[in-house]
């Protein structure tokens, strides 16, 4: 809400800058938007008195004006507008002049006659199109008559005020009025605010002869309407038409405007009917039933719900209540009578009616938030008056009420030891009742307990948490001291996952690979590739884009999607890494389990090409070597295998791996099938996805001490042809089974399997170490072992020995 | 000529051929030639037979004087020459060091997993536990039982993406406040925790909006937690994340789970506090929500509000990074371009 400046000071004596004011505000009550002063950028804008206006003679549309603007000789101006005539008074821009945007104005010519300055529509000096009365939409505006030639024109339109845009935070709703934050900047400047009460003047027959009102209490606490006759309706004053404007609503006419002026200023959204349109003298307030229709003001056709309020008469709904009324019973050219509604809505209702109806208007952002309950008749009241004062009405006797449930003020009670206990203050008695009282709420204290009894319009305030916001705000947060927490220790600490995570963090990273943080929610192709177990999808109620509808299923598609994003700029070599949560849901249940996983993708290369060393493409091996660095800092427990898995349709069939601890599958790593690469828009791209939570549910090996041989060890190297369905993990195995008690260590250097090799076979070469804990080996203990070996692998994997 | 004489001689010959010799070949030769058993000085001393007894002591001293001199000079020569070879292959092995390093694979954390680290090293050095809770939220904890019934306006700050009418994609981390309060002993001591994670809203993203983003809570409860205590604890935050010269400041603010509510700003980046058009001329950003934990939620969990309370906080380490670093667009976090996410190297 924009609250002016010079309103707030009509009711109470600031000494403060606007700006100031609003700081203070966001300090102590709601958050600022920001600060404005429509006059401000413009320039040598003022007021001219059309003295002639004559065709232009190359133009069918354009006119030439003499314009008095209070110096000697009037100005000659080309003006565009259609409606512009002479006797008019005008908003001028002179030469040298600015308006909205910082256009400067010069002198020209128009179809070769000289033209000194502009003609302005209120557009053009920065307002709203929403604001400007609809007569100056499609022209420029005419000021009033006694505006004098020469005058600056700002004062005349209110655009020299302040406008603090408000923030207003759901449970405030009573800082959308002005008396509201009055209220409250009483309290914060701690001074005393006057604010006026209506006087009716009544005439004519009673309401209660008229109009009669049936209303269904749980949808409308309060229901309480007016009656005012012989009404001239006639554009608002100035002043008024002011206000409107610079709150953001649009001078309509004056029966309309003095219902808006009275919710700007107490916050009571009211409603005016053309009581001549009622079929009948009844109204209702009841839900609306199954396929009426409603035409609301804006012309937009409604079918209302069944859980919609409506204001209906004998034939049907005529508003949706603390909505927006109906152009039916609207006010028109023609009306005379009025019936003024002033009322409470139920909240919910409101909030789903606006909603559904996409109708979100300053009235229903009133109701949803809660009016002054205990301000209803007051708010009515006023409107009436001001229809007497603005508009001649006669206002008939008394109000009819259709309903009045108006709430008992909330009675709080609380200690001084407990407001600075959890305040961490130290006030005194004496500060804490002042500060109520400066808000306007009663106080009793009896030794250290305080009594407090809120105003009905504070609905906000039901507990003594409540009070001690009050408190703490006006007291000022700037004054609370700052400490931290004392009392008994506690240990910080990660869970056993958080430290595994941490680690394979930094794991990773040590490996070369980036932390990529990609979305959980995909598409539903997306979600259901690469996937390590069955699972049922989940997906969104109402996703906002399809790209975003479905739970991950999988990390790979993520990095994929990143992969693909890089490559189109340009970034060939990609590592990445990501940790998080994939989503698989059982069928039949609402609910997926969460289940941490570690994925990474490589593509191009991982080392850059440099002076000194050719690039080296991503490949199988590389990536295997990163997954087994990684499992090793992991240090699980059990062995660590490989095994071949050509099943996966994303995954490239001869170049794809099971990853197994202890025969258990945690994951997979391999090639992307090149025609899934294909669908990211990849190039070549290795990957591997483990389940991390398995990892760390696994038994760890822990760190311990193993004695380093003092003794020289032996190695040997041997060279074998086998078939080339024959695994390294096989030939591994059986050295390892068969290497005799100081075989250390078994390893590959060489594989062969090019042009001196027969078709069909491929050559391996390894160097077995040997070495004894305890003693000097001899020559012939190693020799005896060796000869032992190449003998199994001939016999068992019938490898030729070279 | 006498012999002393002689063996004078000889000593300036060989001191001059030492001092010419070239290379090490050329040393051993000298040495060879001065010392050798053909060599002068043998020969001189053979010529000590026809000396006086009382000479020869005198001549024989003198001589060995004049070998030692000569052997030190060779050996010295050949140190010398010896320390040239390898002067001279040193040079040669001369690299431009301005040649860059060989390459080698190193990976980056996140950046906002870097503030988010930084978050819980400073809360685990206050005490806190580290926790995580589930993305799959039930609407009970995401919004019941942090006092957001069904239909309260409030929920419409909140654009949430639906599962089923009781399941969704948390659009907070503060559900972890009642999951732990709900199972936290305080017979055991007072609850501190922090809990970081991913949120989702439904917003269509944008350069200041993302359907996804993280959050990390923060929740202290005892029996005599103050909102002073609240104040110091965001100012260390504050310190710690941005430095000593942050200062920062509450306003009164709105969560229906917290009660008083704050707002907490920090003092702006850009102007350091002298108002710019980042801060909208106040000098201050806003960071977080924070607040002492409203009633309604410790008895939800079955906490007694007359005895326990506390405060709450929330933190979003992506605005935190983006002001921090001055990035522009809140995408560039989950797009993970290379080129993005190896900028921010600096640790520690």
């Amino acid at each position: 809400m924009k609250i002016s400046y010079n309103w707030i000071k009509e009711y109470l004596d600031l000494d403060v800058k606007p700006v100031d004011l609003a700081e203070k505000i966001e300090r102590t009550s709601v958050e600022v938007d920001d600060v404005t002063k429509p006059s401000d950028g413009l320039k040598k804008i003022v007021v001219g008195h059309v003295l002639s206006v004559e065709a232009h003679p190359d133009s069918d549309h354009l006119h030439v004006c003499q314009v008095d603007v209070g110096e000697d000789d009037p100005l000659q101006i080309v003006c565009g507008a259609p409606n512009i005539a002479k006797g008019q008074h005008v908003i001028v821009a002179l030469p040298g002049s600015r308006i909205a945007n910082n256009v400067k104005i010069k002198k020209s010519k128009m179809r070769g006659i000289p033209s000194a300055g502009m003609i302005c529509a209120l557009q053009e000096i920065g307002f709203s199109e929403d604001v400007v009365p609809k007569a100056y939409v499609e022209g420029i505006y005419v000021l009033p008559e006694d505006a004098t030639p020469g005058d600056a024109v700002y004062d005349y339109l209110g655009m020299n005020d302040s406008l603090i845009d408000l923030d207003v935070t759901p449970n405030r709703g009573d800082m959308l009025s002005v008396y509201g934050t009055l209220h409250d900047l009483a309290a914060i400047y701690d001074k005393p605010v006057e604010l006026d009460h209506p006087e009716v003047k009544e005439a004519g027959a009673t309401i209660d002869d008229q109009l009669a009102v049936h209303v269904d209490a749980t949808l409308s606490s309060q229901y309480r309407m007016r009656l005012v006759k012989n009404l001239k309706l006639a554009p608002s004053p100035m002043w008024l038409q002011i206000r409107l404007w610079n709150a953001g609503m649009r001078p309509i006419n004056n029966v309309v405007d003095i219902t808006n002026y009275i919710m700007l200023k107490y916050g009571q959204p009211l409603h005016a009917f053309d009581y001549d349109k009622f079929n009948g003298e009844d109204v209702y307030v009841r839900t609306a039933k199954a396929g009426e229709k409603l035409t609301t003001l804006d012309e937009n056709d409604h079918d209302l719900d069944e859980n919609d309020i409506v204001i209906a008469d004998q034939k049907g709904p005529i508003a949706l209540a603390g909505v927006m009324g109906g152009l039916d019973a609207s006010i028109q050219d023609g009306t005379t009578t009025v019936a003024i509604e002033s009322a409470v809505f139920e909240h919910d209702h409101i909030r789903k009616a606006a909603q559904r109806h996409n109708l979100h208007t300053d009235a229903s952002q009133r109701f949803e938030r809660g009016v002054n309950q205990a301000g209803v008749q007051e708010a009515l009241d006023a409107a009436a008056q001001m229809m007497n004062e603005l508009a001649d009405g006669e206002v008939q006797r008394g109000s009819v009420v259709g309903s009045n449930n108006v709430p008992e003020p909330a009675v709080i009670s609380l200690t001084l030891t407990h407001v600075n206990a959890v305040l961490g203050t130290k006030l005194t008695m004496d500060q804490v009742v002042h500060i109520l009282e400066s808000l306007e709420f009663q106080v009793k204290v009896a030794e250290d307990e305080l009594t407090v009894t809120v105003p009905v319009r504070r609905n906000d305030i039901h507990i003594p948490a409540d009070l001690l916001e009050e408190i703490a705000r006006i007291y000022g947060y700037d004054r609370l001291p700052a400490t931290l927490p004392t009392g008994r220790m506690t240990m910080g600490s990660l869970t056993a996952k958080h430290r595994l995570v941490r680690a394979t963090r930094k794991s990773l990273e040590g490996l070369g690979l980036n932390q990529a943080i990609s979305y959980a929610l995909t598409t539903a192709d997306k979600a259901k590739m690469f996937m390590m177990r069955a699972s049922e999808t989940t997906e969104l109620a109402w996703p906002m884009t399809v790209d975003h509808a479905v739970l991950r299923m999988n990390l790979i598609t993520g990095l994929l999607d990143d992969i693909a994003y890089n490559s189109a700029r340009k970034v060939k070599d990609v590592a990445l890494y990501e940790q998080g949560r994939v989503f698989y849901r059982e069928d039949g249940q609402d609910r997926p389990a969460e289940e941490e996983h570690i994925a990474g993708a490589i593509t191009g290369t991982l080392l850059p090409a440099a002076w000194n060393q050719p690039a080296q493409p991503v490949d199988f091996f590389q990536m295997k070597g990163i997954v087994a660095a990684y499992l090793k800092d992991m240090a699980v427990n059990g062995d660590v295998t490989y095994v071949p898995n050509a099943d996966m349709p994303e995954m490239h069939p001869g170049r794809t791996a099971d990853i197994l601890v202890h025969g258990h599958r945690i994951g997979f790593l391999g090639e992307v099938h090149p025609s899934i690469a294909k669908q990211f828009k990849v190039g070549t791209t290795y990957v591997f996805e483990l389940n991390l939570q398995a990892i760390v549910d696994m038994p760890k090996q822990e760190n311990q001490y193993d004695v380093i041989s003092r003794y020289p060890a032996i190695t040997r190297d041997i060279a074998m042809l086998v078939d080339n369905d024959v695994t390294n993990d096989q030939i591994v195995a059986l050295i390892e089974r068969r290497g005799g008690a100081f075989l250390q260590s078994v390893k590959l250097f060489d594989v062969y399997d090019g042009v001196k090799v027969p078709k069909g076979k491929k050559s391996l070469a390894y160097t077995l170490t040997y070495q004894d804990k305890h003693e000097t080996l001899v020559d012939d203990a190693v020799t005896q072992a060796f000869d032992k070996v190449s003998k199994r692998l001939e016999e068992e994997l019938g490898a030729e020995i070279r | 000529m006498s012999l002393k004489d002689k063996l004078s001689e000889l000593r300036q010959r060989g001191l001059a051929d030492i001092k010419q010799s070239a290379d090490l070949k050329d040393v051993n030769q000298v040495r060879v030639q001065l010392l050798g058993k053909k060599g002068p000085i043998t020969e001189v001393l053979r010529g000590m037979r026809d000396l006086d007894a009382a000479e020869r002591p005198k001549v024989g001293a003198f001589a060995n004087e004049i070998r030692d001199d000569l052997t030190a000079a060779l050996t010295q020569r050949k140190e010398e020459l010896e320390q040239a070879v390898l002067n001279a292959q040193l040079a040669k092995e001369t690299v431009d060091v301005t040649l860059p390093g060989t390459p080698v694979a190193k990976g980056e954390p996140h950046v906002i997993q870097q503030i988010i680290d930084q978050i819980e090293d400073l809360f685990l050095g206050m005490g806190y536990q580290v926790l995580s809770g589930p993305e799959v939220e039930e609407d009970k904890y995401n919004f019941e039982m942090m006092n957001l019934p069904k239909n309260h306006p409030a929920r419409d700050m909140q654009d949430t993406f639906y599962i089923t009418k009781e399941i969704l994609m948390r659009t907070q981390t503060s559900p972890m406040q009642a999951r732990t309060l709900e199972k936290h002993d305080f017979n055991k001591g007072p609850l501190k925790m922090i809990s970081p994670g991913v949120v989702y809203r439904r917003d269509t993203d944008d350069p200041t909006h993302s359907h996804q983003f993280h959050q990390v809570e923060g929740l202290v409860i005892d029996k005599h937690i103050t909102m002073a205590d609240l104040k110091g604890t965001l100012q260390v935050l504050a310190h710690e994340l941005f430095g000593d010269k942050f200062d920062v400041r509450l306003r009164p603010s709105y969560f229906p789970f917290t009660e008083p509510s704050v707002e907490a700003d920090i003092t702006c980046f850009n102007c350091g506090g002298k108002g710019c058009k980042v801060c909208k001329n106040t000098g201050w950003i806003e960071v977080l929500g924070a607040g002492m934990v409203h009633p309604n939620v410790l008895k939800m969990a079955g906490v007694d509000p007359d005895v326990y309370g506390g405060f709450a906080f929330g933190v979003g380490p992506d605005r935190f990074a983006m002001l921090k670093y001055g990035v522009d667009d809140i995408r560039n976090f989950y797009l993970n371009d290379v080129r993005f996410l190896t900028q921010f190297t600096k640790k520690g």
